[in-house]
């Protein structure tokens, strides 16, 4: 990656709490320091809107100890430690094979046609960012859309839309299934719940 | 220690005993079974990761990585059998799934291990069709030429860097398919031993910049020669074609560099072809006129009368060979002359007994030594194969390492600064400092003594010290003898040797005879880093290179760099090793021996010697020592001094470890390097 992708100009360090800090690292021997690198990095992540720039990857390369290079490495390695600036709302769509049979390339249809985002392309008013990711681990609910922390299940092109706009008119949404079932009972094609035999 | 305890394992039906801790891998090469691999090497970690040498195992169902798989009692491992080849095929193929076709412009091509085990286990075709991936080049500094897209991840690279050289720029960044090797955000990498980088690589991912497109390796002559760029004596092979010496790579020695040597004994080489002498010159009218050989004999002839003892001086150079040295100490015997400075600059040894200027410990001692103190030194730029030895201790040894110097130097390990006054060795050696407990605790402790002390006043003070620190704490004791001085210059330890018992003139006598407008003839042998002020006096040059020294010179003696004759040189182990000539001399230059041989004829004292086998008869039957025992000799150093501790705060010296010869100061390969690490 190059110097100019990854610096961003008059970077300002994110505000973290040194007492998280110390917590993350109490968990650690103190001799075995560098084994927080993960934890922090997510830590730091989430301070700094969701990415991780440089600088801020250079700061938790001098809390542990570890060279610039090492704590590269580990947040190139891993996909859900983001390199480049997303939007406030991460869109992570599974395209695994269960979400996939149940619809997910609907969902990217619909997300484009809402926002006309494609995968890891980032809204022009920095608000969404798309990326398709492996298994969510919530097949059961397939298909699955994850914003920031959430989960939102059990999607298909018009409720992911709804969804959005919701979003983007800035209206409470509730994470969980959009169908309104409970965890993942049992239910009918027609959304029926009571569903016995 | 514990004896290790050999165990029995049969290689293709042969039972063979190896050392417990070997490797599977270490078993076949020891039972004469060729093991093809990539990614392992065995000055490095175990990565396993390039599948190449897997072979069978009896009871395992699938082949084993040899290269991580620790060797046991009974086992049974096939090299050639129909998996092991299948495998290998298997692996190979994927391999040369990424790989370009491009060998034809690759300058790894001819020496590429890939290349050569595709030869054996490649396919011949390929079945794959879709594209293949590639890699932007990296930007690794001037001596690294960088094409990724070839690179088969290994991590050579990568492990070379964290655990020899000690930079810890290199990594493997994303992952899977998009493993990209590159240094933190593609900065050059700043170490003085990148340039092995190249020579581990094992395909053409990391070539050599300046070799680019220069050569392939079956049109080289190879000669195996000796590096003369610090004292450490690297072993090198030159590669030479038409007169020219195209590249330096290093030469397996265990006992002095291993596999490695520093970019400045690698890369100093275009140095050799610029600003060469290639003819006698003489000054006329304040210019220096190209004269024949007679010509210029004859101005010094015509100056012989005036030469008395009192007012001739010959100065030694930093990269003399001991040939030349001797000769110029046979025509100043000749001449009933004695002023011989063996080093240009001021440094204080006691030469009563040969242990007190030598690195005793050798540089092997490095791996055994338990406890370290540097006195005034900076391995990292003095000597950068011996600070690679002094890290690989330290990082497999835990080796505990102090040090007292003017500042706190970046020497890529970690050690405890014991600020710049040397008087702390008093409360050390009266056990008064916390020191103390480290000599005590150590089996084999070891002090070297570096360029700072030994430029300083207290030199001496600093060197006796040191022997009885050493001699409380165990310092000297059988095959151990922990008493080191760091020399820098492939020529000190051998200028000593030769003229320690012919003359003890030294730097501040000559100063002192400077400024008393004594000294009116000087004889300059490959001298330039001199900082006398000799501008009133007739000087003879005698050299190579049209460097500082040449400048000043009324006559100027052309002669050969070190790759261009053939000669031996003692290293600071006092290890008298031989360097060959690779290339002839331009022009009209000769070898510096030759030189002097003539010009003594022609001055009526004619040496005793008529070719270079005469020469070392004569000069290792002399007293002079310029023999070398293996073993660690105990003799304590003999130093006489009051103890007074003139100055005690040792001073910064600012080095550029790129430029420290007429070579090295005539390369542009190493100002381009200066450039990007200061």
């Amino acid at each position: 990656m190059k110097k100019e992708q990854l610096k961003a100009e008059n970077y300002k360090l994110c505000i973290i709490d040194q007492v998280k800090v110390d917590e993350i690292l109490d968990k650690y021997p103190s001799n075995r320091k560098a084994s927080a690198v993960i934890p922090l990095l997510h830590y730091v992540q989430k301070k700094s809107n969701g990415w991780l720039p440089v600088p801020e990857i250079e700061r938790v390369a001098e809390i542990l100890d570890m060279p610039y290079m090492k704590v590269y490495e580990v947040a190139s390695f891993y996909t859900m430690f983001n390199l480049k600036p997303v939007g406030k709302k991460l869109l992570q769509l599974c395209h695994t094979t269960p979400c996939w049979l149940r619809g997910s390339d609907e969902i990217e249809k619909s997300i484009f046609d809402t926002l006309k985002i494609k995968d890891g392309e980032t809204t022009p008013d920095k608000m969404f960012t798309l990326m398709k990711v492996e298994c969510l681990g919530a097949c059961v609910n397939a298909p699955i859309l994850q914003i920031n922390d959430d989960y939102y299940e059990d999607l298909d092109y018009k409720s992911t839309k709804e969804l959005l706009n919701k979003i983007k008119t800035k209206k409470n949404i509730k994470p969980g299934s959009v169908i309104g079932r409970k965890s993942s009972e049992p239910y009918d094609k027609n959304g029926n719940k009571n569903v016995t035999k | 220690m514990d004896e290790l305890r050999n165990i029995n394992i049969t290689i293709d039906g042969i039972e063979i005993s190896v050392p417990q801790g070997s490797t599977v891998l270490q078993a076949c090469e020891a039972a004469g079974a060729e093991i093809p691999r990539f990614c392992y090497h065995e000055k490095l970690s175990v990565a396993g990761n390039c599948r190449m040498c897997l072979v069978e195992m009896e009871r395992s169902p699938k082949p084993i990585a040899s290269c991580a798989m620790p060797a046991s009692d009974g086992m049974i491992i096939k090299t050639s059998s129909e998996m092991v080849e299948k495998a290998r095929k298997g692996v190979m193929e994927f391999l040369l799934i990424n790989h370009p076709l491009d060998c034809p412009i690759c300058d790894q091509g001819g020496e590429c291990d890939l290349q050569d085990q595709a030869l054996y286990f490649g396919k011949g075709e390929t079945r794959f069709e879709n594209s293949k991936r590639a890699v932007s080049d990296k930007n690794m500094g001037p001596l690294i030429k960088t094409t990724m897209t070839r690179c088969i991840h290994c991590t050579r690279c990568v492990r070379f860097a964290n655990e020899v050289a000690g930079v810890e720029d290199l990594g493997a960044t994303g992952r899977g398919e998009n493993v990209e090797i590159s240094t933190y955000l593609e900065k050059a990498v700043t170490s003085e031993l990148s340039g092995n980088l190249v020579d581990l690589c094992p395909v053409g991912a990391l070539t050599s910049k300046p070799y680019q497109f220069v050569a392939r390796p079956w049109e080289l002559t190879k000669t195996e020669s000796v590096d003369v760029m610090d004292a450490i004596g690297s072993n090198i092979r030159i590669d030479s074609r038409d007169g020219k010496v195209l590249r330096i790579l290093p030469k397996n020695n265990e006992s002095i560099n291993e596999e490695w040597i520093s970019d400045k004994s690698r890369y100093a080489i275009d140095g050799l072809s610029k600003q060469r002498l290639d003819t006698p010159f003489i000054k006329i009218n304040n210019k220096l006129q190209r004269v024949s050989w007679d010509e210029a004999f004859e101005v010094i002839n015509s100056k012989i009368s005036k030469i008395s003892n009192e007012n001739f001086v010959g100065i030694v150079g930093n990269q003399v060979e001991n040939e030349a040295i001797f000769a110029l100490r046979e025509l100043f015997k000749k001449l009933n002359l004695n002023k011989i400075l063996p080093f240009q600059k001021k440094l204080t040894f006691s030469k009563e007994n040969r242990s007190s200027y030598l690195f005793n410990s050798k540089i092997e001692g490095l791996d055994k030594c338990d406890y370290l103190l540097l006195i005034g030194a900076n391995p990292r730029v003095d000597s950068a194969i011996l600070n690679a030895r002094i890290r690989k201790n330290y990082i497999h040894r835990d080796l505990k390492i102090s040090s007292i110097s003017s500042q706190k130097f970046d020497l890529k390990f970690n050690y405890e600064y014991l600020g710049s006054d040397v008087k702390i060795l008093n409360s050390i050696l009266e056990k008064k400092h916390k020191i103390s407990n480290d000599f005590e605790k150590a089996n084999f402790p070891m002090i070297i003594i570096g360029d700072e002390v030994l430029q300083s006043d207290c030199s001496l003070d600093v060197q006796k010290i040191s022997t009885s620190i050493l001699k409380k704490f165990g310092g000297f004791k059988k095959n151990w003898n922990g008493f080191n001085i760091l020399h820098n210059y492939a020529s000190t330890v051998g200028a000593i040797d030769i003229l320690s018992e012919y003359s003890d003139y030294n730097h501040s006598a000559l100063k002192n005879d400077i400024n008393n407008n004594l000294i009116k003839f000087v004889y300059l042998l490959n001298a330039d880093d001199f900082d006398f002020d000799i501008s009133n006096c007739f000087v003879i040059y005698q050299g190579h290179h049209g460097d500082k020294g040449a400048q000043l010179a009324d006559v100027i003696l052309p002669g050969a760099a070190y790759t261009e004759k053939e000669g031996s040189y003692t290293n600071l182990e006092g290890r008298v090793q031989y360097c060959q000539r690779a290339t002839f001399p331009p022009g009209d230059a000769k070898e510096d021996w030759t030189i002097l041989r003539a010009l003594s004829e022609k001055l009526g004292k004619k040496l005793d010697f008529d070719n270079l086998l005469q020469l070392r008869d004569i000069m290792f039957n002399s007293k002079t020592m310029l023999k070398f025992d293996e073993n660690i000799y105990s003799s304590e150093p003999k130093i006489t001094t009051k103890l007074d501790f003139k100055s005690s705060k040792l001073n910064y010296e600012n080095k550029n470890f790129f430029m420290t010869c007429p070579i090295s100061r005539c390369s542009s390969t190493m100002a381009e390097c200066s450039k990007v690490n200061i």
